[in-house]
């Protein structure tokens, strides 16, 4: 079996072979091959710029895996600011030794994902440093956009908005915990990750008048409409009944003494809509399947400005905390 | 049944919480007196506060939150003492959960960690033989944390890892009693605590029978009730009923759970592995006599107390001077009460015991207060 | 003050491990702590890696009696009262 040397990484022989034979066999478009230093885009109007590098263990999970992650986070981020993902960049820094199929099922994935929206990559880097110095594999992509909504804010939120969650939150947290050494919980699910741009764009064409979209990753749900609470100075509202949760994120919850609302998602987004198109934009939402249990949650009030609180079955209320430090098991 | 969800949600309906509260209501009209009431255990807090239990009961009902979580009322002086463990050379430093998370006087695990400790929270005490047994040129320490409910796992390790003559597995053992704590409070003349809602899952190895005494000696109602939200709702429904007629006994109403006498397996194997000591500070709460577990004689060999005695600091350190939590878990303040809540002490940097995990009550108050 | 969560022993294998079960989640748990015989499909609470106890299925399920009925005695209580104070109402207009 081959393994990923630091040779590959050295600028020589191995690296072009390695460019060629893997990342332009896949990747392949154009721009790419024309291997120059920079890529030339063509773009019209107004654009949307985004980077984010990521990180996971273990590198395969049920639903996904990182390459997935790093090409569906980044075209994610461009869908949620109303831009339709064009051109991404990717940069991979892998550590010495990382089995050569284990990179090349990641390329592959990241693909697949790629067809999805449509968008390429255009220009990348590979780095290979000594064993040690990274975990395995770390991937950069910074994307481009052209801005199709513009006005999506996170200060945008008014008073009466309805605020809609695209599917059940935190099946990808869930699921990569579970998976986690020492915990090793054994269940069918399988992680949200998914490109969001085929249901924006839906939506963006159907003229629903959305305040605000975002992709509820690190920090889960609570701390989007936290954010959003606090950048718009509203209440947000919650019937806690109406937020969709599969019941293997709340065994995990259960058993781990943790709330499903902190957990991350991958490819789950929450949106702030006017009041008036709120049952047009679930009618959307529902036709698609990677959100075809979309909710209505809550709604934007006047009650405690900066605050998020949640409404129980039976009546109470209490705040809806963003998450702090590391998430641990709770034991009492 | 038909599935497992079932048990939840017989305890979570949300019908039978307000009725509960209804009746609660009903039934507060005959006391002669407003009632507080004590829940000991963290796990209830947790309960009140994530369903909002305070805001379905009369104004005539008030909790008073106990001592009952085992990250809030461990001394500095042995989060220290965890600390000095981990820094030694070739030492991996296991505990669980949030106790990564505890300031001690200088420094907490999860800063020692970023430092390049080995730290590593567990999930399942077992996991523990598996780490020692892949790690055999390191010191493997289990920093061994929790009241009765969590001491009869340690034992099992402890057994285990005898049994199979691991020697490189270690225990520093500050499991923690119930009993004690509660009197310790109630025997502070100022005590205003009318009745207790009793632990759940302690009572489940040690039975209800421990606390007979207490409900006898103080004439205070004792009601052992579950962790879901009609559990606690119920134990305050026959705590009421209690008072009304004028009883003080022990009731369970987590019956489908614990039974007077407990676990006999789980307290023997406690027995045979540690004992009590003289004496053991709680944060908050000071010195309590006979209110703490170490490692047995026939275990001394593992226990990282004696084995490591060179590496451990010993002094012990006052709670911060301003810091009240004796005075809020007796029931005697309230967190606003303190000069230094919310100012010098916040969840982020906390001074006291109450303000260091989420159950305690100042950290409950802080995140909670302004309720809406 | 300590987490624990009813699940359902769906296995049992050597060295008194079991596996259970909680909301189609499945875990590994040492009986070693269990002083009772424990069978498949019994409920027991599960603490840090280990079954501490069962859970009376039966006693639970009459619980589950006593709430419904309670439920049903406080509504009619309800309807009673809103009744009365129908009747009771002086400006009552036939």
């Amino acid at each position: 079996m081959k393994h990923i040397q630091l040779s590959h990484g050295g600028g020589g022989e191995e690296m072009d072979v390695l460019i060629r034979d893997l990342f332009y066999r896949h990747f392949s478009n154009e721009i790419l091959l024309r291997s120059e230093d920079a890529a030339v885009l063509e773009v019209n109007g107004k654009i949307a710029f985004t980077t984010d590098s990521y990180t996971v263990t273990p590198l395969f999970f049920n639903g996904g895996d990182m390459g997935k992650i790093a090409v569906a986070g980044t075209l994610n981020d461009l869908a949620m600011m109303g831009a339709r993902p064009l051109y991404l960049s990717c940069a991979f820094i892998i550590e010495e030794g990382l089995p050569y199929e284990t990179l090349e099922r990641i390329v592959v994935s990241m693909k697949d994902e790629l067809a999805k929206s449509g968008a390429k990559i255009v220009c990348g880097d590979t780095k290979v440093v000594p064993k040690g110095s990274v975990d395995q594999l770390f991937i950069n992509t910074s994307g481009i956009g052209e801005v199709v909504l513009s006005a999506l804010s996170a200060h945008h939120l008014q008073q009466d908005d309805i605020i809609i969650v695209s599917r059940d939150i935190g099946a990808h947290g869930a699921c990569i915990l579970a998976s986690r050494e020492g915990i090793e919980l054994q269940s069918a699910l399988s992680s949200d990750c998914a490109t969001l741009w085929p249901v924006v764009e839906a939506l963006i064409s159907e003229n629903i008048s959305i305040r605000a979209m975002r992709d509820a990753t690190r920090g889960g749900l609570s701390a989007v409409l936290n954010e959003w609470a606090i950048s718009s100075d509203v209440c947000i509202e919650l019937e806690e009944k109406n937020i969709p949760i599969c019941d293997e994120v709340r065994g995990i919850c259960e058993l781990l003494g943790m709330e499903p609302y902190d957990f991350a998602n991958e490819g789950t987004f929450i949106l702030a809509i006017d009041p008036c198109d709120a049952l047009r934009a679930i009618e959307i939402l529902h036709r698609f399947s990677m959100s075809s249990n979309a909710a209505i949650i809550g709604n934007v009030t006047s009650h405690k400005a900066g605050r998020v609180i949640l409404r129980s079955a039976w009546g109470s209320t209490r705040y809806l905390e963003r998450p702090k430090g590391e998430l641990l098991p709770r034991i009492c | 049944m038909q599935d497992d969800k079932a048990l939840f949600d017989i305890f979570r309906h949300p019908q039978t919480i307000q009725a509960l509260s209804r009746k609660i209501y009903q039934e507060a009209l005959k006391l002669s007196q407003p009632l507080k009431i004590m829940e000991v255990c963290g796990g209830h807090t947790h309960t009140i506060m994530k369903y909002g239990l305070k805001q379905l009961l009369p104004d005539t009902i008030e909790f008073i939150h106990g001592p009952g979580c085992p990250v809030c009322i461990m001394p500095k002086e042995r989060i220290d003492q965890a600390i000095d463990l981990a820094r030694m050379r070739n030492t991996i430093l296991l505990t669980l959960g949030d106790m990564i998370r505890v300031p001690g006087s200088e420094s907490s695990l999860v800063e020692e960690r970023a430092r390049g400790c080995d730290i590593r929270p567990l999930y399942s005490p077992m996991d523990a033989l598996k780490i020692a047994a892949e790690n055999p040129t390191k010191k493997v320490i289990f920093f061994a944390i929790g009241f009765e409910t969590t001491t009869p796992m340690t034992a099992a390790l402890i057994l285990r890892a005898d049994n199979e003559k691991l020697h490189n597995l270690f225990f520093h053992i500050n499991h923690v009693l119930v009993p004690p704590a509660v009197h310790a409070i109630m025997d502070d003349p100022q005590n205003r605590i009318d009745a207790f809602i009793g632990p759940s899952h302690v009572s489940v190895i040690t039975g209800s029978k421990i606390y007979e005494p207490i409900a006898k000696q103080y004439e205070t109602p004792v009601v052992v009730s579950g962790f879901e939200p009609v559990d606690v709702m119920e134990g305050i429904l026959q705590i009421i009923a209690q008072k009304n007629e004028n009883r003080s006994e022990v009731e369970v109403q987590y019956s489908r759970a614990v039974t007077r006498d407990g676990n006999h397996k789980a307290q023997a194997m406690i027995e045979q592995t540690m004992n009590v000591r003289d004496t053991f500070r709680w944060r908050g709460l000071g010195d309590i006599e006979h209110s703490a577990l170490q490692l047995g004689e026939n275990y001394a060999h593992l226990d990282a107390e004696a084995v490591f005695s060179q590496f451990l600091s010993n002094e012990p350190i006052d709670d911060h001077k301003l810091c009240i939590c004796g005075s809020i878990l007796k029931g005697l303040a309230k967190p606003n009460d303190c000069t230094v809540f919310g100012t010098a002490c916040t969840p982020n940097s906390p001074l006291g015991s109450c303000m260091v995990s989420s159950e305690g009550s100042c950290n409950a108050y802080y995140r909670y207060g302004n309720v809406v | 003050m300590c987490l624990s969560i009813p699940s359902k022993i769906v296995e049992i294998e050597e060295d008194n491990i079991a596996i259970v079960e909680t909301m189609g989640v499945r875990r590994k748990v040492s009986l070693d702590l269990m002083a009772d015989v424990v069978a498949i499909g019994d409920y027991v609470l599960i603490h840090i890696g280990f079954a501490m106890g069962k859970i009376d299925e039966e006693d639970a399920l009459e619980s589950l009696k006593i709430y419904e009925e309670m439920i049903i005695a406080m509504d009619e209580e309800e309807r009673r009262s809103l009744i009365e104070q129908d009747d009771n109402c002086s400006n009552r207009s036939i």
